[in-house]
């Protein structure tokens, strides 16, 4: 049974009426489960809700520090290509954007990963746009083994693939993928995904799927928060995330909260998510999803970040560069996926976590295979 | 009990709480905690241990004379337990091993029949084998004849800090089983791993009630003077408890044969 029929049995859903009638009590009554139904998560997601932020708080970093500990699990995200033939309202990268468009060769990859591994990173995610064509599997296969070569942990953020490529690039020495549904709203999504493969709705909602199937250790999933109605889109986001453990159970699911900043091209988001959403939204899908990782990035500012750790977080990604070629290069200028907020090295992040009183984790995996 | 030793391989603990590397604060913490607590055996996940000196190096941390116990978490079948146990052993980190074979990520239940292969394979390559599993005697029975040094049931989900759940098919093992029992996951407070003890468990292992307390100095030591306590009162034979009272001064005593002053 794919996700996508839980998506349907919501379509009807009156979410304006439910959260209308949601009192207290029901609140409090949700809080105090140890398993949280999908009612449950969607009470705690309601605006009466956001009168309990505090206890919701408590009880996600307690469910945090028992699951995960004292610690922060750091990743860093490398952009190989960012050739796109999507349209997406959105982004940076959209093929309508005259920007200056790369793909790294191997050997430039290479370089790369020799210039992140000596900052001390030992997981890399590596990314491109969408764009078979300047970036085909084969050459994904090769940039995986590459990089397999200097990292314990390499995940990928790339198109959806079909189960075979997924497989192969599993082979490879891939062992986790992230992949956004930007927005599980049926309506929204063929509105901000205006040409290209990414206008296949249900393509890309069945990816994690096909990658747990394939046998990636982790799969991130996500919302853009800001294209449709934010607290539905998390509520799809904890189910999906929820719909995954529950037929892989070999799988860890994790959970990113981007929301919108100024990516290039002048985009104006229907929703902002202002900070305590973005904390009751988080707090809320810990609760859910109480093993689920927790997934943080730059796009969050320094401050912000150092917060969240008591509030959830269990993974951030540190001294992050969104431009192909930009560890070795340095500043790309014009060709960045979206701003990043938080521009503190890898030293400087680590520090802050450290000054924290968590522990920073460089890794936490082998690639064995 | 100076002579109450718990032999696995070839050593000897006198120490019965071992502990974990796990979700601490610092790695700081974990030297510290070991002297607190007087633990001898820690394990440590191998996909946590960076030999490449680009980070930190966790094994650093650990003192020379407390046993490694390299845990093979994030394998998800017997051969990727067995590949991480040869990568460990030619780490440097010794022939001990504990296999951690988990295919359940919500709940981490391990999976007894990939453990069992992994066991088969590993005591036949000379490893010190303790496999970490659910309390069920007729896979520990063929645990042990596979070669285990041990068997570590769990007493209930890992991190979960519920205590003894499985405490009746953890009991059997400790009837039946010819190898020490050693009670790990689940435990969260000291008085659990007392119980874990008095029952008989040789040993009883603790992570994350001691790495995630506000001080996990002072909770190692309470859960060594708890682990000492239950031991003790092993050895000392608890009484057997009774459904009915029994005081202290028998209101019926003056019945009995000799009492002849009525």
């Amino acid at each position: 049974m794919s996700f996508y029929s839980i998506v349907e049995h919501y379509q009807e859903f009156d979410f304006s009426q439910f959260f209308a009638g949601v009192s207290d009590n029901a609140v409090l009554r949700s809080l105090a489960k140890d398993t949280l139904s999908a009612t449950d998560f969607l009470t705690l997601l309601s605006p009466k809700a956001g009168a309990h932020l505090e206890a919701m708080a408590q009880k996600a970093h307690r469910l945090t520090v028992q699951y995960f500990g004292r610690t922060i699990q750091l990743f860093i995200p490398l952009y190989i290509s960012n050739y796109c033939a999507n349209h997406c309202a959105y982004c940076g990268f959209n093929r309508q954007n005259s920007i200056v468009r790369r793909t790294l060769s191997i050997a430039e990859i290479e370089e790369e990963a020799r210039a992140i591994a000596a900052t001390g990173m030992r997981h890399v995610l590596f990314l491109t746009g969408e764009s078979p064509q300047h970036t085909p599997i084969e050459y994904l296969v090769a940039a995986s083994e590459c990089l397999k070569r200097y990292f314990a942990s390499v995940s990928m953020e790339i198109f959806p693939l079909d189960a075979v490529d997924y497989r192969r690039l599993q082979r490879a020495g891939v062992d986790g993928m992230t992949l956004f549904q930007e927005t599980y709203d049926q309506e929204v999504y063929p509105r901000v995904h205006l040409a290209g493969r990414k206008t296949d709705y249900r393509c890309r909602l069945d990816a994690p799927a096909r990658g747990a199937a394939a046998g990636f250790r982790q799969i991130n999933i996500g919302a853009l928060l800001g294209l449709g109605e934010p607290s539905r889109d998390i509520f799809f986001t904890g189910l999906h995330g929820r719909y995954l453990e529950d037929n892989y159970l070999d799988t860890e699911i994790s959970i990113s909260l981007p929301r919108f900043n100024d990516a290039e091209g002048n985009f104006q988001p229907n929703y902002l998510v202002n900070d305590r959403s973005f904390v009751q939204f988080m707090t809320a899908l810990r609760l859910f999803l109480p093993r689920a990782g927790m997934t943080i990035s730059t796009r969050e500012s320094a401050g912000f970040r150092d917060r969240l750790m008591y509030l959830g977080a269990t993974r951030y990604s540190a001294g992050s560069c969104t431009g192909v070629g930009g560890y070795v290069e340095g500043k790309v200028a014009g060709s960045r996926q979206f701003e990043i907020t938080d521009n503190r090295s890898v030293a400087e992040v680590t520090s802050a976590i450290v000054a924290g009183g968590y522990q920073p984790v460089f890794k936490d995996w082998d690639a064995i295979a | 009990m100076t002579n109450d030793f718990l032999h696995l391989g070839n050593r000897a603990f006198g120490n019965r709480l071992f502990t974990g590397t796990g979700k601490f604060a610092a790695n700081g913490l974990i030297p510290k905690m070991l002297k607190a607590s007087g633990s001898q055996m820690i394990t440590v996940a191998l996909r946590r241990v960076d030999t490449t000196a680009h980070s930190e190096n966790i094994l650093s941390y650990i003192p020379p004379e407390v046993t490694l116990l390299p845990n093979t978490s994030g394998a998800r079948n017997a051969d990727e337990a067995v590949r991480i146990a040869r990568i460990a052993r030619a780490a440097g980190c010794g022939d001990f091993i504990k296999i951690e074979v988990i295919t359940d990520m919500k709940y981490l239940m391990p999976d007894n029949l990939e453990t069992l292969k992994a066991t088969e394979i590993l005591a036949g390559e000379g490893f010190i084998v303790l496999p970490y599993i659910l309390p069920d005697l007729p896979l520990a029975k063929r645990l042990e004849s596979a070669g285990a040094a041990a068997v570590m049931p769990l007493g209930a989900p890992i991190g979960s800090n519920r205590g003894l759940e499985t405490q009746s098919l953890i009991a059997l093992l400790i009837e039946n089983c010819r190898v020490p029992v050693i009670v790990d996951a689940g435990i969260g407070r000291p008085s659990q791993a007392a119980a874990a003890m008095e029952m008989g468990a040789a040993a009883v292992l603790v992570n994350t009630a001691i790495a995630t307390a506000s001080d996990p100095e002072a909770m190692g030591r309470a859960f060594d003077l708890a682990v000492r306590a239950g031991r003790t009162a092993y050895l000392a034979e608890l009484a057997e408890p009774s459904q009915v009272a029994r005081a202290s001064s028998p209101l019926t005593g003056f019945l009995s044969e000799n009492a002849s002053e009525f």
